[in-house]
This record gives structure tokens, sequence and C-alpha cells, in this order.
């Protein structure tokens, strides 16, 4: 295999390394002989750790992408993002409202987006990051929660907002108040809750904990499964 | 990298017997006896000349992969580095290492005690396993069903070999976790009127698998991560705990802590330890690919085993039976359970079904191999992997157009990305290493054996005896590290920490050299993984 392998041009930090075509960025830093410590999680697109930013020789255009998710291309540029100072405000979840104004007292810079959409053209998720700040300006908080779902905070959309507006602060914020104050609590849950907390269920536990495998086994085969 | 032209000749076979499987219907479901005979002489575990007896500590004769006995058999990163325990850098109540699901957990807890915590972890607050998980979290938390029924599920997966105990706390404190979770707002998949979704799991008997779509483990992780930042606990990143400290009476009395970035070490004085570091994939077991994030790499088996605390189960692994082999940018990649649970069937290179598509993931996985390796019947891919087709293009077959789009798009953005379509191609996959089934032993606060110390989350044993099944790990992190966390902030006002000292360290190396075990110059715990010049695998 070696010997038909592709090999690209990339340049880490400036620095120039032949790498095989394939690679991801992540596996391409590696074979360079990077021992990644920063910028390197999940290496599988979940955790947004490898926030990478990079620009492809003689074209202007910034591109970013996951290091573990994107592919190297030749003459490409790159460096990586794997820290973001952004501020987060502390709050009790417990004690806030569902609004608009809540929201803008935690982050009042969300109404000085100006609409360039540059965070949802850098969002390596795809996430339409302006229009879910956009919901929470407007107080529809169910619809800011829904569309930041997928963020997985990799900071990028923050990186390139001339407002310095803090959009994944401000999703995670959304999705806990619209799941703690918008959604009701699941009835079938508290029910169950509080049946534990009265003992209901102690001395059929008891039981379990004491029989023997034999009978773990026998109640266990007999057992009814629900469709 | 798409599908090479031999491959795309290969796939053909596929296609061309889909319609029949099709028509055919289900494959045969294994007996009993079918099932036994191909996990002994297929599944990983039962290798043999895998494992080696432990040569040193609490669990000396135990059978345990060589990767890990290779990690006990090592000497420590500090020997010789000659510190002044008395002079350290953090003083604190309950120190909780890893900052995963577990570690976050137990460290709101423990602060809503008093105590004062510090979490350390190694990579950034949530680079974790947690994040990783799609599934979902199981509770029986409906009506027709019950902690009991959930408790007999946990032990049939486990074999029976459980700490009853143990399971006994998971199960009835499931639906305690999770009405804290939707508590601090975590957004759990709802009805409009707050009804929970819940769906199977494998061997569950109830519909009580929990998902926050397909980043159920990643939405728990967020939630918990903002609410640790909400109450200030300090959180000190790029820091891993490398050994325990004992006091001069054998408890712990804190951890020596190694700056990823500057390689300075610092001390920290605790009055207890709360060990939250996850599992070891990253040690790829017999050359397994592995799901795990990059820190899976056993360091609190390792710290843990040094100062005295028991394993359990360290001889059983999970392997997942579907691990992406092409393309190999995201080789190992969790290919999620739900794409067999939709339909897709494992196919071999001659186009044949060999397994019933709803095995479990043992007993699939086992199938995978024996058809591989036994029967020759596995597509060679390039860059050396040898994997089976999972047909997900059926799924649009059984259910109509859209449904692969709609059920799994976070499985069809990652294929595309490197050019494979799984709407209309197959997948290829090999079993890949999936979670630690054993760990330290602990009871039901999280307490192992040695005074002090906790351990909670995936780095812990017994829970889930030989075989965990899925939905109860985002389980176990939420419920044991909130017991440990109760338990150790209740418990800080009453402790004294004694002398520090590293005198169990020089004697358990002393041990090894008086059983003369081959150290080979290695030094553990590792830390991270070395992939410089590596060139594939996630
Ligand atoms: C791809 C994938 C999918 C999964 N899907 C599911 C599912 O659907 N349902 C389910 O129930 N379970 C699932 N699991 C299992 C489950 O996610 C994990 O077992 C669980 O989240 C482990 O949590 P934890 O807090 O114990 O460890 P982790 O979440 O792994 O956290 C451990 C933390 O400790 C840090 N650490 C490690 N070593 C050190 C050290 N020396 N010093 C300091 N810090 C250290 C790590 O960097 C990490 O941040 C899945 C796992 C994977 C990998
Ligand atoms: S390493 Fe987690 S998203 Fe890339």
């Amino acid at each position: 295999m070696e010997s038909d392998l592709k090999m690209v041009n990339i340049y880490v930090m400036g620095k120039k390394y032949l790498v095989p075509d394939s690679l991801t960025i992540m596996h391409a830093m590696e074979y360079a002989g990077y021992q990644l410590v920063r910028g390197c999680g999940c290496r599988a697109g979940f955790c947004g750790a490898c926030a990478t930013v990079f620009r492809i020789h003689g074209d202007y255009d910034l591109k970013v992408g996951l290091a573990c998710q994107t592919k190297v291309e030749p003459e490409m540029y790159l460096t990586q993002i794997p820290f973001f100072p952004a501020q987060k405000s502390e709050y009790k979840l417990g004690e806030l409202k569902p609004t608009a104004a809540q929201i803008a007292q935690f982050y009042p810079e969300i109404y000085r987006c100006i609409g360039c959409n540059a965070c949802t053209k850098i969002c390596p998720q795809d996430l339409k990051v302006m229009q879910y700040i956009a919901y929470a300006q407007r107080g529809q908080i169910d619809r800011c929660a829904d569309e930041s779902f997928d963020c997985v905070m990799c900071g990028l959309c923050a990186s390139r907002c001339p407002a310095q507006i803090v959009h994944f602060n401000v999703g995670i914020l959304a999705r806990r108040l619209y799941s703690r104050h918008l959604l009701p609590p699941a009835g079938h849950l508290q029910s169950r809750v509080a049946e534990i907390e009265s003992g209901k269920f102690a001395v059929e536990m008891t039981e379990l904990v004491n029989a023997s495998k034999e009978t773990l086994r026998k109640l266990y085969a007999s057992r009814e499964i629900e469709d | 990298m798409p599908y090479t032209p031999q491959l795309r000749e290969l796939v053909k076979q596929v296609e061309a017997s889909r319609a029949e499987r099709i028509k055919k219907g289900p494959f045969r479901r294994m007996t009993m006896d079918e099932r036994d005979e191909v996990l002994k002489n297929f599944h990983p575990d039962f290798i043999e000349a895998s494992m080696r007896p432990l040569s040193v500590g609490v669990n000396k004769g135990d059978r345990v992969p060589h990767e890990f006995a290779d990690l006990i058999e090592a000497r420590s990163r500090i020997e010789g580095l000659g510190f002044d325990l008395e002079n350290f850098a953090y003083d604190v109540d309950v120190l909780v290492v890893g900052g995963g699901g577990a570690g976050a957990s137990a460290a709101l807890i423990a602060q809503e005690q008093g105590a004062d915590v510090l979490i350390v972890t190694k990579l950034r607050f949530g680079d974790a396993n947690t994040v990783m998980a799609q599934g979902g979290i199981q509770a029986a938390d409906k009506e027709g069903d019950s902690p009991a029924k959930h408790y007999l599920d946990v032990m049939g997966g486990g074999r029976f070999e459980n700490v009853p105990e143990l399971v006994s706390a998971l199960t009835l404190d499931a639906p305690l976790a999770l009405k804290w979770l939707e508590d601090l707002g975590a957004m759990f998949d709802k009805f409009p009127d707050g009804t929970m979704k819940s769906i199977h799991g494998g061997g569950t008997s109830r519909k009580r698998m929990h998902s926050a779509r397909d980043y159920s483990g990643a939405e728990i992780m967020r939630t918990l991560r903002d609410e640790v930042r909400n109450r200030a606990i300090r959180v000190i990143e790029f820091c891993a705990a490398v050994e325990l400290l004992l006091d001069e009476e054998g408890k712990v009395g804190g951890a020596v802590l190694y700056n990823m970035e500057t390689g300075e070490y610092e001390i920290v004085r605790a009055k207890s330890v709360i060990l939250a570091v996850g599992g070891s994939g990253r040690l790829e077991y017999q050359g397994f690919p592995t799901t795990n994030h990059y820190g899976a790499t056993a360091d609190g088996l390792v710290m843990g085993y040094r100062a005295g605390a028991e394993l359990a189960f360290m001889h059983t692994m999970q392997y997942h039976p579907t691990g992406a082999a092409y393309p190999p940018q995201i080789i190992g990649l969790l290919i999620t359970e739900k794409v067999r649970g939709l339909g897709a069937e494992p196919v071999n290179i001659d186009g044949e079904q060999f397994v019933y598509h709803l095995e479990t993931r043992d007993v699939a996985a086992a199938a995978i191999i024996r058809e591989i390796k036994e029967r020759r019947k596995g597509i060679a891919v390039p860059g050396g992997m040898i994997g089976v087709w999972l047909d997900s293009p059926m799924i649009d077959l059984l259910y109509g157009a859209g449904t692969v789009a709609r059920e799994l798009p976070a499985m069809v953005r990652q294929f595309a990305r490197f050019g494979v379509d799984i709407i209309n191609e197959p997948m290829l996959v090999y079993p890949a290493l999936h979670y630690q089934n054993g760990g330290l032993l602990i009871d039901e606060n999280g307490l192992t054996n040695v005074q002090n110390l906790y351990a909670v989350g995936e780095v812990a044993g017994g829970i889930h005896g030989g075989n965990r099944l899925m939905g109860n790990s985002l389980l176990d992190i939420v419920v044991f590290g909130r017991r440990a966390g109760a338990h150790a902030g209740a418990a800080a006002k009453e402790i004294k920490v004694k002398k520090l000292s590293l005198n169990y360290l020089q004697a358990f190396q002393r041990e090894l050299e008086a059983v003369g075990a081959d150290t080979g110059g290695r030094v553990s715990p590792i830390l991270l993984p070395r992939y410089t010049h590596r060139m594939t695998s996630a």
C-alpha cells in the first residue's frame, strides 16, 4: 500500500510536511510527528476539541473544520484553536425565567448581531447559528434550543463574531431554560421517584439481592418482554 | 475515500442478494449452545493467549489482558523524583480526578454538602467517553416497569456475576438520577406533555432507554459541565493525576498532579479522592481499534491498584460488533446499534448473511470474527483491515426512502465526509474495543477498599458483572457519581489526613523486583497513547 500513497504538502503553523492525502488533519499531524495534547479529544466529531482554521495556498478564503473530521488538501496552511477565551455567565437555573429578557440579562451582546452570518458559515456542524441567536433575541427559546442542539461547543463561531457574541453559551442557556421551564416535567418520573422514596420497592429489591443465582436465572428466563 | 473499484465490484454481490434476503425474512437466531460455542471460540475475552496472571498486588494471580498487565508491571512515572510532600499546591476536602460525567456529578453533589472540591482532568473538561455516547440512558420510570425488572435485566446481561448491592443501588437510584438531570435542564426526548420517549436497548425487558437525539451523552455532559461552572467549582484542565498519596495510616490523602503542558508536578492534599477517570479503550487490547476518546488509558486502574485497591472483572471487555473498518479516516468509529436495530444485516464477501442482525453485542462480534478468521469470508480493505458488510441500504427498502437520512443523520454525515454514501452503499465493519466491563471494586457509596478512595464511572467494577448493557453506563456514572459525592462531601468534616507518604509505591516496586517481573523499560500510567507517525485509525 505505502508505495501507491499519494502524498501532499501541508503546513502546520507554517512548517511544511509531506503526508498521505487520505489522512484527516488530525492523523496528518500525528503522521508528521506531533504528539497531540491539546486539540484532540473524542477523535470522532463529538467533543469540539479539535477546531482548526486553514487556508489553501493562493486562496484568500479562510476555512475551518474539525481536525478529526476533515481531510487534508494539497497546500493547506493550518493551525488549531484548541481554546477560546469565552465569557460565560453564572446563574441559578431554577430561579430564571424562559424569556428574551432573561437571556439578554446574561448575554446582552446578542442584540449587537449585525447579521453578517459569519457564525453560520464557519460552523463545522452546519448549524444555523445566526438563526438560533435570532430566536434567542426574540424569546423563542424552544426554537433556539432545537436549532442549537447539535452544537459541540468548539468555539469557532465566537472566534469570528464581530459583535463578540458567544453563541454556544447562549445555546446551552436556551436548552437548559427550555428543558427546565418550558417542557413539562415527566409525570411518570415524578411518581416513580415518590414511590422509591416511600420505600415501595424495598422488600422486593431485598428479596432479589438475597436470591440465589438459580432463582435469578429462572426469573430472568421467564420474564416477559415488552413489544 | 470512496470505495475503490475492487470494493465496488464486491458491493454488487451484496446488492444481488438483497431482494432475496428481504423476501426470506430474518435470519435464524442462534441457539444457546451455538452462542456459547461462537463465544468460546471467537470472542476476544476467551483467547487464553491474550492474557496473563498479574504477578503482584491485591489481585495477584488473576488473569488480565497483557496490555493491562504491562502497565502494572511497569515503573512509576515519579520514581526517583523526590517530592516535598508537605509542600502542597492545593489543600482541599474532595479531589475529583477526571472531568467526564462521573466526575462532574460527584463534584456537584460533594460541593452541595459544603465540601471544598477540586476537579483535575487530563484533557479539556468534558473531553471524555461521556460526550460520545449516542444511544441513551436507562431508568425504570414508566408504568409497567420497575426497579426490580431493571435489576433482573442488569443481572442477566452481566451473566449473574454482578455485585447484587451495586445493582440494587443502580436500579433504585436510576429514576432519581434521571429526575436530577431533568431538573438540571438536560434536554431529553419528550412528548409535548412531558412524558419521556423511551425505547428498547439490547437486553432490556421494558422500553426504558431515554435519549437526547443521538447526542445523549453529549447533552448530559454539556449540562453537567455548565452547572459545575455555574457553581464556580474549581477545574484544572490539562492536569493529570499520576499517583495517589497515602497517609501514614494508609488512608488516601491526595495525589501527585502532572501539568500536561509544562511537565511540572504538583502535590494536592485531599481528605478524599474520587477517581472518575474512565476506561481503557486506548490500550487497544489485542490490536482492536477502539471507539473510546483519546484519554482512555487506564490511568485510574494503575494508580488505584498500586495504592492497594482491588480490581474486579478485568478479564472482560466489551467489543462493539460494528466499528467502522472503512474509510480509513474513521476506523474504529462507533456505528450505533440503531443501524442493526433498523434492520441492516451483516453480510459476507459473497453477499450472504451469516448471523441474525439483532444478536447481542458479544455474540455478533464473535460471529463477525469467525466469518473472517475461520470461514475467510471477510472483505480486505486498503490499509490492511478486513471487515464484513453491514447492509445499510436495506433500511430504506424496509421502511421507505428517507429513513436512513432521518434516523441516522450523524452516521450519514460521518461517512459522507469521507466519500461513502450509506444510504445507497453498505458499510464495512469490524468489532471495536468499546467498554471496560470491570475496574476498581466498589461498594454502594463508590468506596474502594482503600480508605477514603472512591472510584466511579467506567473505572469502577462490579456493577455490570461480566458484561454491561447499553444505557447502564451513562446511568452508573450519574448514580455512583452522586453517591460518592454525597458520601465524600459529608465525610470530609471528620477526616484528618496524617503525614503523607509514597512508601506504598516503593513497596509495590519492591514487590515487582521480588517476583522478578520484567518491567521492560515501561513507565505508567501512560496518560496518552502514542500515535505519532501512525497512518490510520480514529
Ligand atoms: C462511542 C461511545 C458510545 C457510548 N454509548 C453509550 C450509550 O449509548 N449509553 C451508555 O450508557 N453508555 C455508552 N457508552 C459508555 C459511556 O459513555 C461511558 O462508559 C461513560 O460515559 C464513562 O464516563 P466516565 O465519567 O466514567 O468516564 P469519561 O467520560 O471517559 O471521563 C473520564 C475523564 O477522566 C479524564 N482522565 C483520564 N485519566 C486521567 C488522569 N490520569 N488524570 C486526570 N484526568 C484523567 C479523561 O480525560 C476524561 O475526561 C459509550 C461509550 C463510547 C466510547
Ligand atoms: S477530537 Fe472531538 S471533535 Fe474532533
